[in-house]
């Protein structure tokens, strides 16, 4: 039988890049990482090729086949390579999966935007709080679970820790600690950090952190 | 009187509500349809969605589905040996169902964009639309349906917008009928279903409800 042919089209700050390498390290699927330009340069021809409609990464080519979109290439991982299953098996525990899949997306990198561009303090005080009441749902869901998905580190899971790359940023520039407000939420970073899986495959925070200063300088926000 | 297994939290013109109705007809499943008055919501929605506190909200045993576009994945799940099948077996077909849903919602998004704005915003608003519909019409290409031959969660989560052509022509002084042929050929097949018709609202009673809301947000 043929190996998988797994490539990544990736980009290194990219948190929704990040996801999907923890999905597919949890997986042990073994792939290839390209890596595009960071702002500085063009996108590459492949990726153009590959994602044609958005141009962006992730891009998984799984077989020269292109999967693209972050919390749809984990799912399709997860269909593809179902041993150790990242969603729940029955279909009401998908439905909540999904559900704080989409709440994550939708509401946690664009508020945390927010806060790093935020040039007067006005703003970065009302992006504050628009940050941590959207934690607060998160924190509440999480509860006293060890992870999103239960006793087992699942998709949920994979999809926020990606994004907590960028938290240390966001507490830089918007004035605040998560641990302070949300000890659960800090807790359960500590304890996803802890798996190989993921501290293998996010960026460290802080190099993101000088990324984030020198992005506030091109736009200059100081 | 018993309880109803799958109760249906909606408002007659959401588009999102529209898609977990066509669902539901499609693979023939009873339920019982509860109209919310937006501006009063009732108890019920917001114990069954604090989150959001939004329509579509599926109670299925007493316990809520939200958002319609994984309302639809949870139908096509539970009622998988009733066919017709909403999405792929094969998970390639599958990402590149999902991929033009979320798609989709862009266009959504745009659309909602030019019925309540003005001015610069609204024909920013009239760019992305216009850039949404076109990416479509060469998607669908020869295709009878959005991601091939069979009707299906893609289809589902566009055709809603259909019945709101109208108001966004008026509106948004735009030519849809003439611009995107095969996405209007592709609408009337998705009408013949009767799923798909007796779901969408008069595209005129619409246009007037949208009216009278623009009044009032402007």
């Amino acid at each position: 039988m043929g190996k998988d042919d797994v490539k990544l089209l990736s980009m290194w700050a990219s948190p929704f890049c990040m996801r999907v390498k923890v999905a597919l390290a949890e997986k042990e699927v073994a792939y290839e990482e390209i890596l595009e330009n960071d702002l500085m340069g063009g996108k590459t021809e492949l990726l153009i090729q590959s994602n044609p409609v958005h141009k962006q990464v992730p891009v998984l080519l799984h077989d020269d086949k292109p999967v693209v979109e972050s919390t749809n290439i984990l799912t399709y991982i997860d269909e593809v390579w179902p041993a150790k299953p990242l969603l729940p098996t029955c279909a009401y525990g998908k439905s909540r999966a999904r559900f704080w899949a989409d709440y994550i997306d939708r509401k946690v990198f664009p508020a945390g935007r927010n806060i790093w561009t935020a040039k007067e303090d006005g703003q970065v005080e009302s992006a504050r709080k628009e940050f941590l009441d959207i934690l607060m749902y998160l924190d509440g869901t999480l509860g006293d679970k060890d992870y999103f998905n239960g006793d087992n580190f699942g998709f949920v899971d994979i999809l926020l820790i990606g994004l907590t790359s960028w938290f240390p940023a966001f507490e830089k520039y918007g004035g605040f600690k998560v641990e302070d407000h949300y000890p659960k939420l800090a807790a359960w970073i500590t304890r996803s950090y802890a798996r190989k899986t993921v501290s293998e495959s996010l960026t460290n925070p802080e190099k993101i952190t000088n990324f984030v200063g020198m992005m506030r300088q091109m736009y200059g926000i100081e | 009187m018993a309880g109803s297994e799958v109760e249906l939290l909606d408002f007659w013109a959401s588009l999102f509500g529209m898609r977990v109705r066509i669902a539901l007809a499609e693979k023939g499943v009873q339920y019982d349809y509860k109209e919310e008055n937006l501006t009063n919501k009732s108890q019920l929605l917001l114990e069954m969605n604090p989150v959001h506190k939004k329509i579509p909200v599926l109670i299925h045993y007493g316990k809520p589905i939200c958002e319609s576009n994984i309302i639809v994945q949870y139908i096509d799940e539970v009622w998988q040996n009733k066919y017709p099948p909403l999405l792929p077996s094969d998970p390639y077909l599958k990402a590149q169902a999902r991929f033009w849903a979320d798609f989709v919602d862009k266009i959504y998004d745009a659309g909602r964009r030019i019925l309540n704005t003005k001015g610069e915003e609204m024909e920013k608003a009239k760019t992305e639309f216009i850039d949404g519909l076109k990416v479509l019409e060469g998607q669908l290409g020869e295709k009878p349906y959005l991601t091939g031959e069979s009707f299906g969660y893609a289809d589902i989560a566009m055709v809603p917008l259909y019945c709101r052509f109208y108001a966004l022509e008026m509106i948004g002084k735009m030519n849809i009928e003439k611009e995107y042929p095969k996405l209007i050929a592709w609408v009337k097949r998705c009408m013949e279903r009767e799923s798909v018709s007796k779901s969408l609202p008069d595209p005129h009673k619409v246009y007037e409800f949208l009216l009278e809301r623009q009044k009032k947000i402007r």
